[in-house]
């Protein structure tokens, strides 16, 4: 229905168009945020894309022969990345290892009303801070600190159990066993700070009901509050375990950088991206076409492990809903 | 008939149960004191032992070359501005698409399949390792001479640093959009705004508390990274002294400590020591600055 206007009031209250320009600036900025989102997918493609083509010719040339040999030879032009991925992964688990039960146990504490409110504040926002430090600076720590600290304790469990292939080394310096540690210190505010952000989100009917037919406050964490927040957990795992592959300068600096494998873990040792820190600089030719087909592999675990890790917590997260 | 005959309903800590929940409480303690002392150990050397490193002439004297003089190193001047400069070449890269990008998937396409895949890839992007963006950036960039023919840069240092700093601040822009609440737009098409006065009058601004606190995360993280800047700004003893010096081979404190801490010299070290210093006060004032700014904001939501 038309409004019935009399002429005073329609030069008073006119039905105004948007002006052009109005609307050129609101498509204007509507595409300007498009292609600014569209940038990251752009972005994540074209590192795919220009790791992949710069090492289609160690791809073509070694095919899988490069995951398994450990051969690292510029002069004969010679690659394999076994020992670096097999570095990779193991300082990466066993830090995991030692990091879940500490950085859960952490979080428990610091949800539980064990002490004060005020003293776990504390305690929670210095554990987040420890990420701030940047991992340059823990390598520095580790090198001069950390490492001479620890080795007395390394060699003692090396004369009683060098007859396990795992001690198999003197300890000398630099090795996995430090980088294993200072990966530790690394992932260790991850675990805490996520697990402690899921099991805050556990509604506390669950613990109350649990309280009421019972249950200890050590019965109801394990039986109750924890398989209740197991989705943020194991999402804060997966992706600790995901920096913790990915991880550079620490690890650089204290595991001795040797290609040599051996399945001492007091011996020098490599990973991916110490390798590529290392190498990458004076690397060329058929050694840079090497050096990014092990940054695909990198690339290639890491995404698995962080795809895996946005899966498991949008799966096990409607559980409790 | 009496109920529970021999059982008293007063606690009993012999009873195996309390022990054990004893022990598991004491063993969350133990564990969290565990997790606290790398930071205590990591912080109280830094400071004493970098502060004691710290004077003057280090904060502003240029680095001298490993070995030439056993006694004094020179100073951490360049590796302070250039770290300072390529944050900031990162942050004006960054900001816009990471804001910009943050407003697409909040205010447009609140769950359109686009949407959907632009968060999981800066998801993906976040959990790509820093030295992978350095490995990039090297191969578009400083291997190909693409800017203006030169090769390692300051420029490429700062633009391999924002790779990094993107999906931080892409992030908590759409979920500061996203907590803002649905009235005020409403509110503001009402009164006859456009999408674009809507968004920059009042979502933009009642989310920039939020907002900001992202960016300064994204900051601290970039301004300590070292892994990008290895291969792409390399390492320089020199400030720059003019704008064709962003052109060529840039310091950055991390890439110092890095360089020094392996050198076998004392005074080298001393001042790995002293840069380190530098940087973790930067960057832990940065966090706790960011922590503040997000408390006032909580305050301001409730003023909307």
């Amino acid at each position: 229905m038309l409004l019935r206007v009399n002429k005073a009031t329609t030069s008073k209250f006119l039905l105004r168009r948007r002006p052009t320009f109005e609307k050129l600036v609101d498509i204007g900025f509507k595409n300007f945020v498009f292609a600014m989102a569209s940038m990251v997918a752009v972005v994540l493609f074209s590192i795919f894309a220009v790791v992949y083509y710069e090492s289609t010719e160690s791809i073509s040339r070694y095919g899988l022969r490069f995951i398994f040999s450990s051969a690292w030879n510029p002069v004969t032009d010679e690659y394999g990345a076994f020992t670096a991925i097999y570095g990779t992964l193991f300082t990466s688990i066993a830090s995991l290892l030692i990091a879940i039960p500490l950085g859960v146990g952490t979080a428990i504490f610091i949800t539980e009303n064990i002490i004060p409110k005020y003293i776990r504040d504390v305690i929670g926002i210095m554990v987040e801070l420890l990420a701030a430090i940047p991992s340059v600076v823990l390598g520095l720590w580790a090198v001069f600190i950390m490492e001479p600290f620890i080795r007395p304790i390394l060699r003692i469990v090396y004369k009683l159990f060098s007859f396990i292939p795992f001690f198999g080394t003197e300890p000398l310096g630099a090795g996995m066993m430090p980088a294993i540690l200072i990966l530790v210190v690394m992932i260790l505010p991850i675990i805490t700070s996520i697990s402690k952000d899921s099991l805050n989100q556990v509604p506390s009917n669950l613990r109350q009901a649990a309280y009421g037919v019972g249950a200890t406050r050590w019965t109801t964490i394990f039986t109750v509050i924890i398989p209740a927040a197991i989705s943020g957990i194991t999402g804060g795992v997966l992706l600790a375990l995901g920096r913790a592959m990915g991880e550079t300068m620490a690890v650089t600096m204290i595991i001795g950088n040797s290609n040599n494998f051996s399945w001492s873990i007091f011996a020098p040792s490599y990973t991916i991206s110490s390798m590529l820190a290392n190498q990458f600089g004076e690397a060329d030719g058929s050694q840079v076409s090497s050096l990014m087909y092990a940054a695909l592999i990198l690339m290639v675990l890491t995404l698995m492990v962080n795809v895996f890790a946005q899966w498991i917590v949008k799966k096990l997260s409607l559980k409790y809903r | 008939m009496k109920p529970y005959p021999h059982k008293k309903l007063t606690y009993n800590p012999s009873l195996t149960r309390n022990i054990g929940n004893k022990i598991l409480t004491f063993t969350s303690a133990f564990f969290a004191a565990i997790s606290v002392l790398p930071l205590l150990l990591v912080i109280s050397y830094v400071l004493i032992k970098g502060g004691s490193y710290i004077n003057f002439e280090t904060l502003i004297l240029e680095p001298e070359p490993p070995g030439d003089d056993l006694l004094s190193a020179g100073g951490i001047g360049p590796a302070i501005t250039g770290t300072f400069i390529m944050s900031g070449i990162a942050s004006i890269i960054s900001i816009p698409v990471g804001v910009g990008g943050g407003i697409y998937l909040a205010e447009y396409s609140k769950s359109g399949r686009f949407a959907k895949f632009v968060r999981f890839g800066s998801n993906v992007l976040a959990g790509v390792p820093s030295i992978i963006a350095g490995v990039f950036i090297y191969a578009i960039i400083v291997s190909t001479k693409i800017l203006f023919g030169s090769m390692f840069s300051g420029i490429a240092g700062g633009i391999s640093l924002s790779i990094l700093m993107l999906p931080t601040i892409i992030k908590t822009t759409d979920e500061a959009l996203k907590l803002v609440p649905d009235n005020l737009r409403r509110a503001a098409f009402g009164v006859g705004a456009s999408k674009f006065t809507m968004i920059s009058n009042i979502t933009l601004p009642a989310a920039f508390s939020s907002i900001s606190t992202g960016i300064l995360l994204a900051l601290a993280r970039a301004a300590g990274e070292t892994a990008p800047l290895i291969f792409t700004a390399l390492f320089s003893r020199y400030y720059i002294t003019s704008f064709d010096d962003l052109f060529y081979e840039m310091g950055s404190l991390s890439v110092l400590i890095y360089n020094f801490a392996l050198e076998p010299y004392e005074s080298q070290n001393q001042l790995a020591w002293a840069a380190s210093f530098i940087l973790v006060v930067v960057l832990l004032s940065l966090n706790i600055l960011s922590r503040w700014i997000n408390t006032l904001g909580a305050f301001s939501k409730n003023k909307v």
